[in-house]
């Protein structure tokens, strides 16, 4: 009976071992290994690896960093996060708000503003790189501004590097707020219809039903969109590296482009890569752990 | 009497913006990939010139020329081959393990779930670092093994998220039917538990498949062999190399971009299912 049992159980095990396999390779031994390797010196290649202790996040941490660039990326990656969570996320609700009524097309909407979230990073951010770039005076957005007579608007979209970033965190948006417009849609619809007819009923207009009625019970949907734009938009790449590539090179760059360029850099190495990814991720760590907090306080309101 | 008329005059007035703002927002998603796919049709001369959505002449020899000499065709088909065997991977693992979650007896059953979960929370942007001297420990970086298995490891941890959610709220009667019937635990999870799990794997399904189809990182760090690379890899290195020649470079986008618009376009129903899902877990 209890060799049985013991059977039964191994045989339940087996159900979960792929998986667990596939996740301790992959997954768990990579996680405790970004903690040893943070603290050696290694080019990735060599057999030895040099153990220096706590000298790389010092060097993180000092005025003359080996990587001087490091911390502006991590501004410049706040900068795309701060614009995708005010701009792209309201842009986002103002949307689902308009299409969380009978209105004509709402479905064709629903469909298309999903088009560019199901697009690669590489492919939106190579396809704004044809659209915007200067070469042949092709800059379609400049011809579409100068036809709409708005030519003190024209800019060089991805070459001055005033506005470089900022075309970043636009075309950023425009790729991600299809994300934030299906959850919040779904979020104003769990809303009873009755709540609204009732404050009709007590002479509320619709600003006063927005504010008194929509935008409270939203809270706590507006507050995991802005999560999941924070660790999204903050770890993003791609974008910076296929839509300005060289023209602004060293000017503009991201957290990741950061730890892919200390990878490579045989100074730097692997141990100093990693020690940017914890830093890195421990700053990651504690934004969303405040954004809980206040998700909380909020929600106690 | 008066107030009715402005009352309506208003209605129309807010409609008419509404429909302005979703027709532009529209027109922006679509305006761009449209734009690229009807200029890979022109030639090197006209391609920033005529902007028009309808090119004057169709040269689909642009696309023979990608797909041979610019080797779409190749990375095509790599793209391809790693979705499908590493949806097929997610599927099986991730189902077998859900099921074992969410129906089984065992030691630390919780603990183990609990720490997948935790995965899909903590994040950390250094991890491809060792990942990618790991693979070459284990000799599996610049292999399609090696992509594929770690392709595998991303999509787990949600995947049995969606799935034990799934068969938690599923009655068992049918597979208790079945155990009386003789049917073995593999047996039960085959027949019974997949079967009646269809919505969700589909949710799955088609997550995952835009997942390694756009995925970028890990296939720039484990390949280095041009012909092993998928679509997105290689649309990067082809911009090194026919630096000048745009139309090839948008048939190239056009290519690696339809599919996927495709899946999302007959998938729609499960997209929006799995993205308010998603949002949950979240």
């Amino acid at each position: 009976m209890s060799f049985q049992r013991l059977r039964s159980t191994l045989e339940n095990y087996l159900f979960i071992l792929p998986a667990v396999t596939i996740f301790t390779i992959f997954y768990i031994i990579p996680f405790f290994w970004v903690f040893q390797l943070s603290l050696f010196k290694w080019d990735g290649i060599a057999f030895t690896k040099t153990f220096v202790g706590l000298r790389n996040f010092m060097d993180i941490f000092s005025r003359d960093s080996s990587d001087p660039l490091w911390w502006r990326s991590i501004a410049q990656a706040g900068y795309i996060t701060l614009f995708a969570l005010t701009f792209q996320n309201a842009l986002a609700f103002l949307l689902a708000l308009a299409c969380d009524r009978e209105i004509k097309l709402k479905n064709f909407y629903r469909v298309v503003f999903f088009i560019p979230p199901v697009l690669s990073e590489v492919v939106v951010g190579m396809v704004w790189r044809l659209i915007l770039n200067d070469i042949d005076g092709a800059n379609l957005l400049n011809r579409g501004l100068i036809a709409l007579g708005l030519e003190n608007l024209t800019r060089h979209w991805i070459y001055d590097q005033h506005i470089a970033l900022t075309t970043v965190a636009i075309v950023h948006s425009w790729k991600g707020f299809g994300w934030g417009f299906l959850i919040f849609l779904a979020g104003l619809q769990t809303i009873p219809k009755e709540l609204y007819e009732a404050a009709r009923v007590d002479g509320a207009n619709a600003w006063q039903q927005f504010l008194r009625i929509t935008l409270p019970l939203m809270v706590p949907v507006i507050i995991l969109v802005g999560i999941l734009t924070v660790l999204g938009t903050m770890q993003a790449f791609v974008l910076v590296k296929t839509l300005i590539q060289s023209e602004v090179a060293g000017s503009i760059s991201v957290p990741v482009l950061r730890i892919l360029n200390s990878m490579n850099n045989q100074d730097l190495g692997f141990g100093y890569a990693c020690a940017q990814g914890l830093t890195f991720g421990i700053l990651l760590v504690i934004i969303s752990f405040v954004q809980n907090r206040i998700s909380k306080k909020f929600s106690s309101l | 009497m008066k107030s009715q008329i402005v009352y309506k005059i208003q209605r129309i007035f807010t409609n008419t913006i509404i429909h302005l703002l979703l027709l532009t927002v529209a027109v922006s998603c679509l305006y761009p990939m449209l734009w690229v796919a009807a200029s890979s049709l022109k030639t090197q001369e006209t391609v920033f010139k005529d902007t028009s959505l309808v090119p004057r002449e169709w040269r689909f020899q642009n696309y023979v020329q990608a797909w041979r000499e610019g080797g779409f065709g190749r990375h095509f088909l790599n793209s391809l081959v790693y979705t499908v065997l590493v949806v097929m991977g997610i599927v099986l693992v991730s189902s077998l393990a859900a099921y074992g979650f969410s129906r089984l007896e065992f030691p630390g059953r919780n603990a183990i779930f609990y720490i997948f979960l935790l995965a899909m929370m903590i994040p950390v942007p250094g991890s491809f670092v060792a990942l990618y001297a790991l693979l070459n420990k284990l000799r599996l970086r610049n292999t399609e093994v090696g992509y594929i298995l770690a392709m595998i490891n991303v999509g787990l941890s949600t995947s049995i998220f969606l799935l034990k959610t799934f068969f938690d709220k599923t009655p068992k009667e049918l597979e208790d039917a079945a155990r009386i019937d003789g049917c073995s635990k593999f047996g039960i999870w085959w027949n019974v538990a997949l079967p009646l799990a269809k919505p969700v794997l589909a949710v799955v399904v088609v997550f995952n498949a835009l997942n390694v189809w756009n995925e970028y990182l890990l296939a720039l760090l484990i390949f280095d062999d041009r012909p092993k690379m998928p679509l997105q890899v290689a649309l990067q290195t082809f911009q090194g190399e026919f630096l000048t020649n745009y139309p090839l470079l948008m048939a190239g986008l056009t290519i690696t971009a339809v599919p996927i618009i495709i899946l999302y376009l007959l998938m729609q129903k499960y997209i929006v299912k799995g993205v308010t899902q998603g949002a949950i877990v979240g």
